[in-house]
C-alpha cells in the first residue's frame, strides 16, 4: 500500500511526460543525423569514384601498361601488380616483427617496459607517412643511390609494425588467463602454451589486425614517393623503382591529359574497392568468431 | 591416531607410483606432501603463515575456510602455480614423496606434471576438440606414439566418467559440452599426463547440484589411484567427499584431522565456530 502511494506521488504529470517525449525525440533526431554525417563522406567518395572512374575501367585497365602521354588507352596493370608486390614485402617485414612484439607485450614484458613500448608504438602510429618516406629515403635510397621496390616495401612495412603490434597485443590480452593457467598446470612449457594455445585462440583477431594494417598502408602514397618512385613498365628487379597504384593515381591526376585523369579516377576506384574488399573480409572473419 | 596403511594395488598401471623409499621403516604410510613451516608472501602481504601439514597419499583431503583465508593460495603453492603472480616469496619446505618441490634447479613445469590441477571454472581450450583437449598435455610434452595417446585418451576419459558420453564424438569442440561435462573434460585433461596428485580448486562452484554430485562421485573413484586435494566453500561437500579436512583461517592452519572428527568434535573453538556456521 505504502509503496504504491510513494510511486503515485513520484509519477510525472501528463505535461512532464509530453516534455520528456519531445526531448527524447529531438535528441534521437540529432544523434541520428550525426550518424548520417559520419557515413556521408564514404558515400560521397564512392559516388564520385564510380561516376568518374567506372566508365574507364575495362579489361585493358587490368592487363595493359600505361600508354605514352597523348595516346589513348592503356592500363595500370603494372601499378596493380606493383602495389601487391610492395604489400607483400611490407607484410614480410611488418607482420613477423609486429606479431612478435605484440606477443612480447602481452605475455612477457614487465609493466614498466610495456608502458614505454606501448607509448612509443602509439607515437610511431602517429608519425606522418611522408616522414616514413623521408627516413627510408635517407636509410636505403641515398646509400644505394637508387630508388627501389625494397625501399618502398620497407617504408610500408615499418608503418605496419606498430599497428600490428598493438592489435596483436590487444587480442592476446583478450584470451582469458585461465587458459594459460590450465596449460601451465599441465606442465607445458610457457612458449608452447603461448604458440599453440594462446596465439591459436586469438588467431582470427591477429589476422584481422594484419589485414587492417595492410588496408591502411595499401593506399599510402607519400612514403612511396621517396622510395619506390614508380615507373611505367613491368618491374623485373626489386632493387629498381617499381610502380604502385597510389603513385600512378598521383602522377596521372596532376598531369594535363584528360585520358590520364580518367584513368586516375579508375585507379582510385580500384584502390578503394581493394581496401573495401579487405575490410569486408575482415568483417566476415570477425563475424565467424562471434558465431562459434 | 595412526592411519591405516593403504598399499598401492599391485596391479597399478601407472609407472609413476610414489617411489620415496622410507629411510627407516615408518609405522604409517609416508605422506604425499610433507610441508613444514611453510609461509608465503604476495609482495609485502603474507598469505600463508607457518603451515605445517602432512597430506596423506591416496586420500581426499579437503581444505576449508572463509574467503581470503589462504586456502586457494595454499593449493596453488602445492604445484607452484602461485608463481604466475609476480612478486611472491616463500619460506619453509614443501616435499612431495620426499622430493623438495622448491629445491634449487627444480623446474616448475616438472612439478606441475606430477601435481595436476583443476580450476574453479572449467576451461577447455576453445580451439581444440574433446580428444585434443585431453591429449594436449601429452602432445605438448613431446609424446608422439599414437597407440599410447589413444590408450591415454580412453583411460583418462573413463577415469573422469566421461567416456560413455563422448566416445562417439571425440572430434567435437570441447566447449560444445555442458558445464559439468566440461569440468570432467578438464579433469580428464589433468589426468592424461598421469600426475601423482590432483588439486581441485572449488571444482563444483560453477555447477548445478546434479553435475556437482557427478563430480563428487568421481572424486570417490579417483582416490583409489590419486592423492586428491580439494578446496571447497561448501562444507557439506567437504564432509561428504573427503577423508581428511584442513581448516585454514587468516593464513594459518588452524586444525587438521579426520573429516568426521573435525566436523563433529573439532578441538579448536575457531574450527567449531566455522563448521557450525557462526562465521565465514
Amino acid at each position: 500500500m505504502e509503496t504504491q502511494d510513494i510511486l503515485a506521488a513520484c509519477r510525472p504529470s501528463a505535461r512532464q511526460q509530453a516534455l520528456r517525449r519531445a526531448k527524447n525525440r529531438v535528441l534521437a533526431c540529432v544523434m541520428g543525423m550525426s550518424a548520417v554525417v559520419v557515413m556521408l563522406p564514404l558515400f560521397l567518395v564512392l559516388y564520385f569514384l564510380i561516376k568518374e572512374g567506372a566508365s574507364s575501367i575495362d579489361f585493358h585497365f587490368f592487363t595493359q601498361l600505361p600508354k605514352p602521354a597523348g595516346e589513348v588507352g592503356g592500363g595500370m596493370a603494372n601499378g596493380i601488380v606493383g602495389s601487391l608486390v610492395l604489400l607483400a614485402m611490407a607484410a614480410a617485414l611488418g607482420v613477423p616483427i609486429g606479431v612478435m612484439g605484440g606477443v612480447y607485450l602481452a605475455e612477457y614484458g614487465s609493466d614498466r617496459a610495456n608502458t614505454l613500448v606501448r607509448f612509443l608504438a602509439d607515437v610511431l602510429n602517429g608519425v606522418p607517412s611522408i616522414v616514413w618516406g623521408m627516413v627510408v629515403y635517407a636509410m636505403l635510397v641515398v646509400p644505394f643511390k637508387t630508388f627501389s621496390a625494397y625501399a618502398g616495401g620497407v617504408a610500408l612495412g615499418l608503418m605496419m609494425i606498430p599497428l600490428v603490434m598493438r592489435t596483436t597485443e590487444e587480442v592476446l590480452l583478450l584470451v582469458p588467463q585461465s587458459y594459460r593457467e590450465a596449460g601451465l598446470a599441465l606442465g607445458i612449457a610457457r612458449w608452447k602454451i603461448i604458440t599453440v594455445i594462446v596465439i591459436k585462440t586469438a588467431l582470427k583477431g591477429i589476422i584481422t589486425g594484419i589485414l587492417v594494417a595492410l588496408a591502411r598502408v595499401a593506399g599510402e602514397t607519400a612514403p612511396l614517393l621517396f622510395t619506390a618512385l614508380g615507373n611505367n613498365f613491368w618491374s623485373h628487379n626489386l632493387s629498381q623503382p617499381i610502380a604502385a597504384l597510389p603513385l600512378q593515381i598521383f602522377q596521372y591526376s596532376i598531369s594535363p591529359y584528360d585520358d590520364w585523369h580518367r584513368q586516375a579516377w579508375a585507379g582510385a576506384l580500384v584502390l578503394m574497392l581493394l581496401i573495401l574488399g579487405i575490410n569486408l573480409f575482415v568483417r566476415l572473419l570477425s563475424r565467424d568468431k562471434s558465431a562459434s | 591416531m595412526p592411519e591405516a596403511s593403504i598399499e598401492p594395488p599391485p596391479t597399478a598401471t601407472r609407472p609413476a607410483v610414489p617411489t620415496a623409499e622410507p629411510k627407516s621403516p615408518a609405522p604409517e604410510e609416508s605422506p604425499a606432501f610433507d610441508i613444514r613451516g611453510f609461509s608465503l608472501w604476495y609482495g609485502a602481504r603474507q598469505a600463508l603463515n607457518d603451515v605445517t601439514i602432512k597430506i596423506p597419499a591416496r586420500r581426499v583431503t579437503a581444505i576449508i575456510g572463509p574467503s581470503g583465508c589462504g586456502k586457494s593460495t595454499f593449493l596453488r603453492a602445492l604445484n607452484r602455480m602461485h608463481e604466475v603472480t609476480p612478486g611472491t616469496r616463500i619460506e619453509g619446505s614443501l616435499r612431495l614423496f620426499g622430493d623438495d618441490l622448491y629445491g634449487a634447479g627444480v623446474d616448475p613445469a616438472s612439478v606441475r606434471r606430477r601435481v595436476g590441477m583443476v580450476f574453479q571454472k572449467s576451461n577447455p581450450f576453445p580451439t581444440m576438440s574433446i580428444e585434443e583437449n585431453v591429449l594436449v598435455g601429452l602432445r605438448l610434452n613431446g609424446v608422439r606414439d599414437r597407440g599410447f595417446l589413444r590408450q591415454r585418451l580412453e583411460e583418462s576419459l573413463r577415469l573422469s566418467a566421461l567416456w560413455e558420453e563422448v566416445k562417439d564424438h571425440l572430434r567435437r569442440p570441447g566447449v560444445s559440452l555442458s558445464g559439468g561435462q566440461q569440468q570432467r573434460l578438464c579433469i580428464a585433461r589433468a589426468l592424461a599426463v598421469q600426475p601423482e596428485v590432483l588439486l581441485m580448486d572449488e571444482p563444483c562452484s560453477a555447477l548445478d547440484p546434479i553435475a556437482t554430485a557427478r563430480i563428487e562421485e568421481l572424486i570417490q573413484l579417483l582416490r583409489e589411484k590419486f592423492t586428491v586435494v580439494i578446496v571447497t566453500h561448501n562444507m557439506q561437500q567437504a564432509a561428504r567427499s573427503s577423508d581428511k579436512t584442513a581448516f585454514f583461517y587468516l593464513g594459518r592452519l588452524i586444525e587438521f584431522g579426520e573429516t568426521r572428527n573435525l566436523f563433529t568434535s573439532p578441538s579448536n573453538p575457531q574450527t567449531e565456530a566455522y563448521v557450525s556456521g557462526r562465521f565465514g
